[in-house]
């Protein structure tokens, strides 16, 4: 019932409406595992043939821990997420976008969990990840930071921050680490679609009343920068950081476009959704550059990235400790289930042991 | 009669174009419960103990308003008032809801949720399985549905109380605890009243007190594997929800739930 009943905005002319929907998670899906065929164990030969390491490979150790690393921070942010959309679940304006977002914040903890066990191929327990997220070793997306403070903020959500996403998610379908390839795929068709419903949110806010239409674009006032900021670190020039792993990276095949690229894409796709919203986007500088066939597009607040990043936004302490207190509270069932998970089978060996001995 | 729904019920049972105020109340009543219970329930995403659990509490949350939104959607097409779902769920006020005591109260620890969910779903279970050969056949196919979904429900509670019960110490401590909490809400699920007493003669609902020995009975299996105690009958024992008189927690659900609709009367979401 939370399902294809789109409305009107599902205009078949109007282009893709993220990158998911353009057929590239669905090529990353049809990959051919030629490894066998091309009689390929080296990890150099295998990532020059674009084909898949998997957990039972060899593989340098700074390729598994920079996997870790990367994978780990993308679980962490699946998970954080469910609290700035979770702040809405009791206040949905109606039953069934209270049934989307239960069902969108269940689908964000799913993520979560395959994505853990993806980096538990590499060697390590969610338990120990979750340890790296808790004592601040590990991050998780920044955006998350931003508080939701009105319902018009969870279709800005849905429509940019899935939709920057998946943008830096599709070229990951294709990630030389098959677990994580694997995961990415399913992870985006359900972005995709989590991403159709922010839009269709925001559609009929800006179909709605004044006072609607006025939420909507103030949701976008506030997430459109931050959405832009997902993408990380300018490439090149000032705002650029040194040393950083987008090199190393590229040569695995773990990354497979700039930053800058992805934003860029991410700008050229979203624009004409915006006009198609009637929504502006809160930049003077956004402008069609005919010559690059691109759109031009003002700088981002680096300096508020940095701070947010480094602890000091709206909602960094508060996603924590909300986060640790949970865990905290939940370790006695997580005791209980292993204990009772033990005692079962001890007397499961105790009954085959008396089996046998009769 | 106008919409789909309403011709298939009609045509389907034969039945009438506009359904009784008794029928009414009682589809209200099994609705508010399921929509109530799947509020609560959602308060836990990011609360529980660990993903997956995060994941079974959205599930629950999500086939019970599932449940509650095709009983509200038959109700407004029957009850000759062309109510839609969210009209009944956003617009009427506190002393119109007729769900139960238990489904209203306030999250509790993991212990306490999964001692309301094994009684509430040991409760809907017997209800559905009824309703299943109610002669009235749109709630008959709602009740089918439901069916399914409730067993998965009460299976989900019943081996956490086991694991809760038999597993540490603290945890069998906690398990007692909240058998103890839930207690005084039990009796209310299996409480006759004058709609249920009307639905059940016209052959539409169930008695909610021909429900009760079967569900005690499944209860009571599960506690014994728990290695947990039956708790003592408490001295008091809520009362009043299918009559709209709730429980101090209800009106801040509702609050909560029902404040952004009202601010923007008619507004499209």
């Amino acid at each position: 019932m939370y399902g294809n009943d789109f409305g009107d905005f599902d205009d078949p002319g109007a282009g893709p409406l993220n990158a998911a929907d353009t057929g590239e998670v669905e090529a990353a899906a049809a990959h051919a595992d030629r490894r066998a065929e091309l009689d390929l164990s080296d990890f150099d030969a295998i990532i020059a043939a674009d084909q898949r390491i998997e957990p039972r490979d060899a593989m340098p150790e700074e390729y598994r821990q920079t996997l870790i690393r990367q994978i780990a921070q993308h679980a962490h942010s699946e998970i954080i997420g469910m609290q700035p959309e979770g702040n809405w679940l009791t206040r949905a304006p109606s039953l069934r976008r209270k049934a989307i977002l239960i069902a969108k914040v269940q689908d964000e903890a799913g993520h979560g969990l395959y994505l853990y066990s993806a980096a538990e191929t590499l060697g390590i327990t969610r338990e120990e990840l979750l340890d790296r997220l808790h004592n601040g070793k590990q991050k998780y997306s920044s955006i998350f930071n931003y508080p939701t403070l009105t319902w018009a903020d969870i279709g800005a959500i849905g429509w940019l921050v899935d939709g920057a996403a998946i943008m830096n998610q599709v070229p990951l379908c294709r990630c030389s680490y098959g677990p994580y390839a694997r995961a990415m795929i399913r992870t985006c068709k359900e972005e995709s679609f989590h991403q159709r419903q922010g839009f269709e949110a925001l559609w009929d806010l800006m179909r709605g009343t004044e006072a609607q239409q006025a939420m909507a674009q103030d949701a976008i006032n506030r997430w459109w920068w931050p959405a832009l900021a997902m993408f990380g670190p300018r490439d090149t020039g000032e705002h650029a950081v040194k040393g950083g792993h987008t090199a190393q990276s590229m040569a695995w095949g773990i990354k497979r476009f700039s930053n800058d690229e992805l934003r860029q894409r991410f700008v050229d796709m979203t624009v004409p959704q915006a006009e198609r919203l009637g929504l502006k986007l809160p930049d003077p500088e956004l402008k069609w550059n005919e010559e690059r066939g691109h759109y031009d597009f003002g700088e981002i607040d680096w300096d508020e990235f940095w701070r947010v990043l480094k602890g000091d936004g709206a909602c960094n302490a508060q996603r924590m400790e909300r986060r640790v207190t949970s865990h905290k509270q939940g370790a006695w069932v997580r005791d209980a289930a292993a204990a009772y998970a033990a005692k079962s089978e001890g007397r499961k060996a105790a009954a085959s042991n008396e089996g046998s001995a009769a | 009669m106008s919409s789909d729904t309403e011709t298939t019920a009609a045509t389907a049972t034969g039945g009438p174009a506009t359904a009784g105020a008794a029928h009414t109340a009682y589809l209200l009543g099994l609705a508010d419960d399921a929509l109530i219970y799947s509020h609560r329930l959602s308060e836990w995403l990011t609360w529980a103990p660990m993903l997956e659990e995060d994941m079974a509490m959205a599930n629950i949350s999500l086939d019970l308003i599932g449940q509650a939104r095709s009983i509200y959607t038959y109700v407004g097409s029957i009850d000759g008032t062309n109510r839609t779902e969210d009209d009944l769920a956003y617009w009427r006020d506190e002393r119109e809801f007729r769900n139960v005591h238990l489904v209203e109260q306030r999250r509790g620890d993991f212990a306490q949720e999964m001692a309301r969910m094994l009684w509430f779903a040991a409760y809907q279970k017997g209800l559905y399985a009824a309703l299943s050969g109610s002669a009235d056949a749109q709630l008959r196919a709602i009740a089918v549905k439901a069916l399914k979904e409730v067993r998965y429900h009460y299976d989900h509670a019943a081996q956490w109380a086991v694991r809760l019960g038999d597993g540490t110490g603290e945890s069998h401590d906690k398990m007692q605890a909240a058998l103890t909490w839930v207690a005084p809400y039990v009796a209310e699920l299996f409480s006759d009243d004058a709609n249920s007493v009307a639905a059940a003669d016209a052959g539409v609902g169930v008695l909610p007190s021909t429900l009760q020995a079967a569900a005690a009975s499944a209860v009571a299996d599960v506690l014994r594997e728990a290695t947990l105690e039956a708790p003592a009958d408490s001295r008091w024992h809520a009362r009043g929800g299918r009559e709209g008189v709730h429980s101090e927690p209800m009106g801040y659900l509702l609050a909560e739930m029902q404040h952004l609709p009202r601010s923007h009367p008619g507004a499209a979401w």
